[in-house]
């Protein structure tokens, strides 16, 4: 609209504000809705910058002892004074640190057999690091021949694992020594990203089964209201199990779609007595009346007038459905072991709390706590901001 | 001389809009109140009317409204400004009380309306048991209601409009209070039921010997009912003195305009004049130049209905169904360039027989011939040609247009459906045009509807309608929710649209003397069925049936009696 655009700035006219700028002004008046916008916002760009791998890449990667208390918790708590115990358990395969290997293990039942063995190969029965691998790996010396002929000097034992100790754990280390800020930074990503793209497929999908019944009416809504009536009378969990069963397949995808087709019922409810409403509004007839077709009426006409409806929903259903995956992971339905969400935190520290490991729980529980609150706050805002005469 | 029961003085009220605007909506008033006396304060939408109802009753809401300081309501001798709100709350309902416009929202649906008397007796008389029912019945005798010790136990949707109404004014009256507040209390109302409801309040009035304060938009009415009269506007006093003199010789430029924008039966000015045509005094030779209405036998037919039946069926119990006629066989011809007006009352099924027409409902029986087709037997799609030419202007210029669409949009979007105009350059074109033509500024392209007045959204209506060029356009009630004035205004843009494009009208209105100004053919419709119909002129001055003569002796005659 080129020429429209052109007689704008000729006669400088203000385009009038729409209703979303109006709404965004009067969030943007709420403290409260800032404040809790501001730490929303802060939640998904931690979980993007997660998700694109700029932090918390290494959650999997050991770089404590196990059960390293908080930072700030360090003297003053029992576990740390175990880490020679942990050490012991550690074992050469999985911690391949020189000093903290003992190479000789005590208690070990052919030590005996071992010794004099070596004794008759004429090594020195206290080995070396080179020699430790030896006994293990009957290829080592295979292995450093075949080094030296690629060019790499040195052995390379050392380098199985790189041991690189953090100074600073704010939240400690879990069972296999795993930085728990990093793991929660993790989980925050699992649960946001499984609580947005759920409460889209549900709201997308409630949004247009209840579009369908409350405009068209009659036969559709009964048909549809069927549907509704079946989904709602299986008892929640129930229903979640036999999803679950269904799909076969443990994974983030999984979750999403259990919860997306079990969470759109209460949406299509509302959406569809929206729709009731509006189809009568005169304004709907006048597009009748201009000859605007049944999908035009139901989304060009319609829709916008019912969206701030949908928008709060969606901001509602995030919040529970990072609540309920919190709940699946928890109970074992819902994310694989390989991945990690607030929910299998929160599961594994069941064992831990009894050990008196409590850092884990804390940070899955203040993370979620401090996301799940600030998003209601938001989504209170948000319908306030939408409908003043609500407020 | 007597002192008045209520005495305004210099009233002034500051609406808060935000943290830096405010609005004056009264801006220093004074009136009196003599006892037995009523008071009509008129005056259209946004005149401070109903705020110094609010302000005398002590119901401003408190968050943003301020009473300034110096204004004084005196009522028999106390300040009401003044008083404690327990003191104030003990006066209202036994010495002031009010009537609402919306009798169905004032009253509570869940409960009796001999419950909700009782009430009112209970808190303010101290009366209970038999002795409330046995005066509430009294009440229900006294405002008219038929067998009152058996509505006595029906709830609120079981009556009509209008009885409703009588059992407002029941309640308002149960205490006897010296001053009743009557805020629109007809505007709801048809033209019969009105004018019983303003008897009843006429002898009321008498009986009690009570003061009424009478605010309405409409001067005619008030014609009928008021001792003294109090012209407002914008928040000021335009003129006030007795009812007669007020009406006879009106000495504000606006009362007169007031007066004589509203179309009456007996008087077809061209073009109706409007505010500006007084403040500008060239009113006066407007009023001379007449326009003959009227259909000739060779006038070009454009549209024919015969025997137009709509059938509403709704389910009743298990598997019964209950089916109301709303239209009986109705059939009438419809000339080019002409206009045909459809009267009656509430429920009559005129604009059923609008909206059928348009195929907003499907007509149960019957056929309209329009260019040589039935269109009712025309498929979804094979009538949407004829949708462009067959177009509709709603009652309420609030609901019709939608309110997320800029006014561009809403007036682009039937040039997009039928594939007016080549690109989006030449709609808005066209646009801006149409808007030019309906008395619209350039800007409005760009703004939404809830920003524009509800004249001005009815010109947008209008406007789009325009964009497709119809033959006939339906007007279902397009003026009744409109001030005089604004309606004035309106009707005169009708007309020159007819003038210039030879647009046929079917006009649909509750409202006789409008109908009359604008058709040259008139149908009276009553129940679903046509009761009577002819050339507008001959229908009005010589009524044939019982039905139609009742309809014109409510017209008001407050007005048209003087001019």
């Amino acid at each position: 609209m080129n020429a429209v655009t052109a007689n704008q700035v000729q006669m400088n006219i203000e385009r009038s504000p729409g209703l979303w700028s109006l709404a965004w002004k009067r969030l943007l008046g709420d403290k409260v809705a800032v404040v809790s916008m501001v730490v929303v916002i802060f939640f998904l760009l931690l979980s993007l910058a997660s998700l694109v791998g700029l932090i918390a890449k290494d959650w999997n990667k050991e770089v404590a002892v196990n059960y390293a208390p908080p930072t700030l918790f360090k003297d003053s708590h029992k576990p740390s004074a175990d880490l020679k115990a942990g050490a012991v358990d550690a074992g050469p395969a999985v911690d391949g640190a020189a000093e903290r290997v003992p190479l000789v293990n005590e208690r070990d039942p052919l030590r005996e057999v071992i010794n004099e063995l070596k004794t008759q190969l004429g090594q020195p029965t206290v080995a070396t690091a080179d020699s430790g691998l030896k006994i293990v790996d009957p290829l080592a010396d295979v292995m450093t021949e075949l080094r030296k002929q690629l060019g790499r000097t040195g052995d390379g034992s050392a380098k199985v694992v790189e041991e690189k100790r953090l100074d600073f754990l704010p939240f400690g280390a879990d069972k296999w020594g795993r930085d728990v800020l990093s793991k929660v930074i993790q989980g925050s990503e699992t649960s946001i990203l499984v609580g947005f793209a759920a409460a889209i497929v549900a709201t997308i999908f409630g949004t247009l089964l209840g579009a369908l019944a409350g405009y068209f009416g009659g036969k559709t809504d009964d048909a549809l209201n069927w549907f509704y009536s079946i989904f709602s009378s299986i008892p929640y969990i129930l229903l979640v199990l036999a999803i679950a069963a269904v799909l076969n397949k443990k994974g983030v995808l999984t979750v999403v779609l259990i919860l997306g087709f079990t969470g759109w019922t209460s949406i299509f409810r509302l959406v569809r007595a929206e729709y009731m409403k509006h189809k009568a509004r005169d304004y709907v007839r006048a597009a009748n009346a201009i000859g605007a077709s049944h999908t035009r009426r139901m989304f060009v006409h319609i829709f916008p007038n019912i969206s701030h409806v949908v928008l709060v929903q969606l901001s509602l259903h995030v919040v529970l459905f990072i609540k309920s995956e919190v709940i699946l992971s928890f109970l074992g339905f819902g994310v694989p072991v390989d991945t990690v969400s607030w929910g299998s935190m929160l599961n594994e520290s069941q064992n831990e709390l009894i050990l008196g490991y409590w850092w884990q729980l804390a940070a899955a529980t203040a993370f979620m706590a401090v996301l799940v609150t600030a998003f209601s706050l938001f989504t209170d805002a948000l319908r306030d901001a939408l409908d003043p005469k609500l407020k | 001389m007597t002192t008045p029961l209520l005495s305004v003085k210099n009233l002034r009220v500051k609406f808060r809009l935000d943290k830096k605007n405010s609005f004056d909506a009264l801006k220093g008033i004074s009136f009196d109140v003599m006892p037995n006396q009523t008071v009509a304060l008129v005056g259209e939408s946004g005149s401070g009317k109903s705020v110094t109802s609010l302000a005398v009753l002590g119901l401003l809401p408190k968050e943003n409204a301020t009473v300034d300081k110096a204004s004084v309501i005196e009522f028999d001798g106390k300040n009401l400004l003044t008083l404690s709100n327990t003191e104030k709350r003990a006066l209202r309902g036994s010495k002031i009380s009010m009537i609402f416009q919306e009798p169905m929202s004032s009253l509570n649906p869940v409960f009796t309306v001999g419950y909700q008397i009782e009430e009112v007796l209970k808190e303010h008389k101290g009366l209970s048991g038999k002795a409330a029912r046995d005066r509430a019945i009294a009440l229900l005798t006294e405002v008219g209601i038929p067998e009152p010790n058996i509505k006595i136990d029906s709830f609120p949707h079981q009556m009509s409009g209008g009885q409703q109404q009588r059992v407002m004014i029941a309640m308002a009256i149960a205490c006897e209070p010296r001053l009743l507040i009557a805020d629109e209390p007809t505007t709801a109302l048809d033209v019969t039921i009105q004018k019983q409801i303003l008897d009843l309040l006429a002898a009321l009035q008498k009986k009690h010997g009570m003061s009424v304060l009478f605010i309405t938009h409409d001067l005619a009415v008030v014609g009928d009912i008021a001792d003294h009269v109090v012209v407002m506007r914008n928040g000021e006093i335009r003129e006030q003195g007795a009812s007669k003199q007020v009406f006879a010789a009106p000495t504000d430029d606006y009362t007169r305009a007031l007066l004589a924008c509203r179309p009456v039966v007996d008087s077809r000015p061209k073009r109706l004049p409007v505010i500006d045509d007084f403040m500008a005094g060239r009113a006066d030779a407007m009023r001379l130049e007449q326009r003959s209405r009227g259909v000739l036998e060779t006038d070009p037919v454009v549209l024919e209905v015969k025997g137009l039946c709509k059938d509403f069926v709704s389910r009743e119990g298990l598997f019964g169904k209950r089916v109301f006629h709303a239209a009986k066989d109705v059939s009438f011809k419809l000339r080019k360039g002409k206009t045909l007006g459809l009267v009656g009352e509430s429920g009559s099924g005129k604009t059923t027989v609008g909206l059928t027409i348009m195929r907003l409902h499907e007509a149960t029986k019957g056929e309209a011939w329009f260019n040589g087709q039935n269109i009712f037997a025309l498929s979804e799609a094979e009538f949407l040609p004829y949708k462009k030419r067959i177009q509709i202007i709603f009652q309420n210029p609030y609901a019709s247009l939608n309110p997320r669409f800029t006014v561009g949009q809403i007036i682009c979007e039937p040039m997009v459906i039928h594939g007016i105009g080549e690109n989006s350059e030449a709609r808005a074109k066209m646009a801006f045009e149409l808007l030019a033509k309906v008395g619209l500024p350039e800007m409005s392209f760009y703004k939404y509807p809830h920003e524009f007045s509800g004249g001005q959204r009815q010109r947008i209506a209008i406007a789009r309608c325009l964009t497709m060029k119809p033959d006939i356009l339906i007007c279902d009630e397009s003026v009744s929710a409109l001030d005089v004035s604004v309606q004035a205004q309106v009707l005169n843009l009708l007309q020159d649209l007819q003038d210039e494009f030879g647009m046929s009208y079917i006009f649909i209105s509750h409202d006789l003397a409008v109908v009359k100004y604008m058709s040259d053919e008139v149908m009276v419709m009553s129940e679903g069925n046509v009761v009577e119909q002819g050339d507008s002129d001959t229908l009005y001055s010589s009524p044939q049936q019982a039905y139609t003569r009742k309809l014109l002796d409510s017209i008001p005659k407050g007005v048209s009696a003087l001019t």
